[in-house]
């Protein structure tokens, strides 16, 4: 236990500050209420959904969870059912044998609730395209709020993508 | 030569590794296969192609390895009717690659279960996504998706099922569980939510982006699978990259290695309680991809493998800052090892919690870290030992428990030994150039990869086309070997240790659902 604790206090507190909204990263216009998006500001949960991706983005997305990035440290907090969830996050080019488990994951989430595609396959289908086995991008599937690109994006564009998600600066 | 006492006519396959070429008849398989086995041997991969465009019906492909080297046969099967002897009963891994090879192709092998295994509900029966005349685009009308799976009966018994979407942030996949109370009777997996048809979407591909298309297979292996499609490619082409990128190569395949075991460390202590463990290791797998990304571009280490060479060097500063990072790593790491050891909370649930014997192992076909828990001693830098890991000397780490506490074990171990070899290719690194210019490919040609990745050996196939392109592209993840042994690890173990079982092997789904 002393070791543990000792362990604790030399590593100390990594936590960096976060970063800020990218407008350019949203594709459709912010429909929530502002009164919505005051308290997911404070509290968000997401269910993350691995639609047919590589696995790469999904190692991005568990560092969110590190000392670094402490997700939680902002109020956010990845959940296990889509029924406690406001957001989305889809990782992968949709795989055709994923459609429908994508679709209920959706249907199952109570509104108000969003969708952050991962990825430059989430994005755009990637290298994998679309084809017998694959649907391509998330927005084929169902509607997106904000995308993210990369291959995989950074813990820190995630984390743009997500807190652009729920800004009101992109409100009609 | 390894396999020189088949039957058969061998074509040395030059290149990184010991590999060799040789067609066989489909009748011939079982004997062949039972003397490989016999001398020690096991089945890599199979799987299938389309060749009716050149006249010869439908190719079933297997690799066979034996420490010494690998063996790439190939059957052809005649268009009317192809079929070929079960090989299941000889390897068990056979299992789900025929029925694979039956989904994409049609090819059938003579086995009892012929249930689909990627094929859901994206196509029909009596669709071939693999037969060549079919373009990339093409899209089939939906066929059924009901999945016989395999009940329990008796007494008190539930099932439960689990996934495609799981909990965490995890691959899909679905597992269905028998159980009474909250012991685990039989647990069935079905898999193939990921299948993106990358096979297909190798065909026509250029060389040089076969190796990006490889290197996204299985996302944190890319440097396995990227370096694999590179020797094969090389082979192929004939291509000697410089001494320089093969150190390189060496250099970021452990710095893979490393990343995943910090972060599985970290993993299996907060699945067993101990979310502290997590913080911990996080924080260091953190730095890692950091450094990653300052020394060479990607904190993965995506595309920096190209066929030729690498897209990345390191000068005099970065090779300090290496040093440096091992260093400070090794101490961090033994401390958390120590913290770890002492935790009795922590080993109480790691200790005989979803334990493979190593007999089990060794009928089952087990590799990579999984296998060596449970003694079966494979390692392709200590065997197949491609440059430059046949100057480094590998340590192969094993042990012979085969429960969670030998695979946490292993990746202590294997880190410590990773950080060693980074240290030996920081000062043996030799100076130079780190690409080469990769020759026209002629058409027709096949080359075989074989790496260690961090969870076992990738291996890709690879037949080269017309115009520089790719014919065909197998890419081969150990987790086909692994996810049956998970099955038979999680037997009399209750519910709630399944996540910590399933962690402990931390398999592809990606990978192997193709």
């Amino acid at each position: 236990m002393y070791q543990l604790l000792k362990q604790i206090v030399r590593a100390g507190i990594k936590t960096e500050a976060p970063p800020q909204p990218d407008e350019t990263l949203r594709v459709l216009g912010q429909k929530l209420q502002q009164e919505i998006l005051g308290l997911f500001a404070g509290s968000l949960a997401i269910r993350h959904v691995d639609a047919g991706s590589c696995n790469g983005c999904e190692l991005e997305i568990h560092m969110l969870n590190n000392p670094y990035y402490n997700i939680e440290g902002l109020g956010i907090k990845l959940v296990a059912s889509p029924r406690h969830a406001d957001l989305l996050l889809v990782t992968g080019p949709v795989a055709r044998n994923m459609e429908e488990a994508l679709k209920r994951t959706f249907d199952a989430m109570p509104a108000p609730k969003l969708v952050v595609a991962v990825g430059d396959c989430g994005c755009s289908g990637g290298i994998f395209g679309e084809s017998y086995a694959s649907c391509g991008r998330v927005s084929n599937v169902i509607a997106v709020d904000v995308a993210v690109p990369g291959c995989p994006p950074t813990p820190s564009a995630l984390l743009q993508g997500i807190l652009t998600a729920i800004s009101s600066s992109g409100r009609d | 030569m390894t396999f020189d006492s088949l039957p058969m006519q061998l074509t040395e396959l030059p290149g990184a590794v010991p590999a060799w070429q040789a067609e066989a008849e489909a009748d011939a398989l079982p004997d062949l296969c039972q003397s490989v086995k016999d001398q020690g041997g096991r089945l890599a991969a199979l799987w299938g192609t389309d060749e009716r465009d050149r006249g010869r019906g439908y190719a079933l492909h297997l690799v066979l390895a034996k420490p010494e080297g690998m063996l790439w046969l190939r059957c052809a099967l005649a268009e009317g009717e192809p079929r070929y002897p079960d090989l299941s009963p000889i390897f068990y891994p056979a299992q789900r690659m025929q029925r694979a090879a039956r989904d994409l192709l049609g090819i059938d092998a003579d086995a009892a279960d012929r249930r689909p295994w990627l094929r859901h509900a994206a196509w029909r029966d009596t669709d071939r996504p693999l037969h060549r005349d079919h373009t990339a685009t093409k899209v089939f009308d939906k066929g059924s998706n009901d999945y016989a799976f395999v009940s329990v009966s008796g007494d008190g018994v539930h099932e439960i099922p689990v996934g495609p979407v799981h909990a965490g942030t995890i691959e899909p996949g679905h597992f269905r569980f028998s159980i009474v109370g909250e012991k685990v009777l039989r647990l069935e997996e079905h898999l193939g939510y990921t299948h993106k048809g990358v096979d297909k979407r190798f065909q026509g591909m250029a060389f040089t982006e076969g190796a990006r298309l490889a290197g996204r297979v299985s996302g944190d292996s890319t440097v396995a699978y990227a370096w694999a499609y590179c020797m094969a490619a090389e082979s192929i082409a004939r291509a000697a990259p410089p001494a320089r990128a093969l150190w390189l190569r060496a250099l970021l395949l452990e710095r893979e290695r490393i990343a995943n075991h910090l972060g599985d460390l970290g993993y299996l202590g907060n699945d067993g309680g101990l979310t502290v463990g997590l913080a911990q290791f996080m924080r260091l797998k953190e730095d890692v991809l950091r450094a990653n990304a300052r020394l060479f571009g990607h904190r993965y280490l995506m595309d920096r493998i190209v066929p030729g060479g690498v897209a990345c060097d390191l000068d005099r500063a970065g090779l300090d800052a290496l040093r440096t990072e091992c260093d400070t790593l090794e101490a961090e790491v033994r401390r958390l090892k120590d913290i770890y050891d002492d935790h009795s909370g922590l080993q109480d649930r790691f200790l005989t919690c979803g334990r493979l014997t190593a007999s089990t192992a060794g009928k089952l076909g087990v590799i990579g870290l999984a296998g060596r828990a449970s003694s079966q001693e494979w390692d392709a830098r200590v065997q197949a030992k491609p440059a430059p890991y046949d100057v480094l000397d590998v340590s192969m780490k094993t042990h012979k428990n085969g429960d969670v506490a030998a695979r946490v074990i292993l990746r202590f171990d294997e880190i410590f030994e990773s950080l060693r070899l980074a240290r030996a290719i920081v000062e043996g690194i030799a100076p130079g150039a780190v690409a080469a210019a990769m020759p026209a490919a002629p058409a027709g040609r096949m080359g075989l990869g074989w790496v260690e990745g961090w969870r076992g050996e990738s291996v890709v196939a690879l037949e080269s086309g017309e115009d520089g392109r790719v014919r065909n592209c197998h890419a081969h993840d150990p987790s086909w070997q692994n996810w049956p042994a998970v099955a038979f690890a999680v037997y009399n173990n209750i519910v709630p240790d399944f996540p910590l079982i399933n962690k402990s092997f931390n398999l592809s789904y990606s990978g192997c659902d193709l």
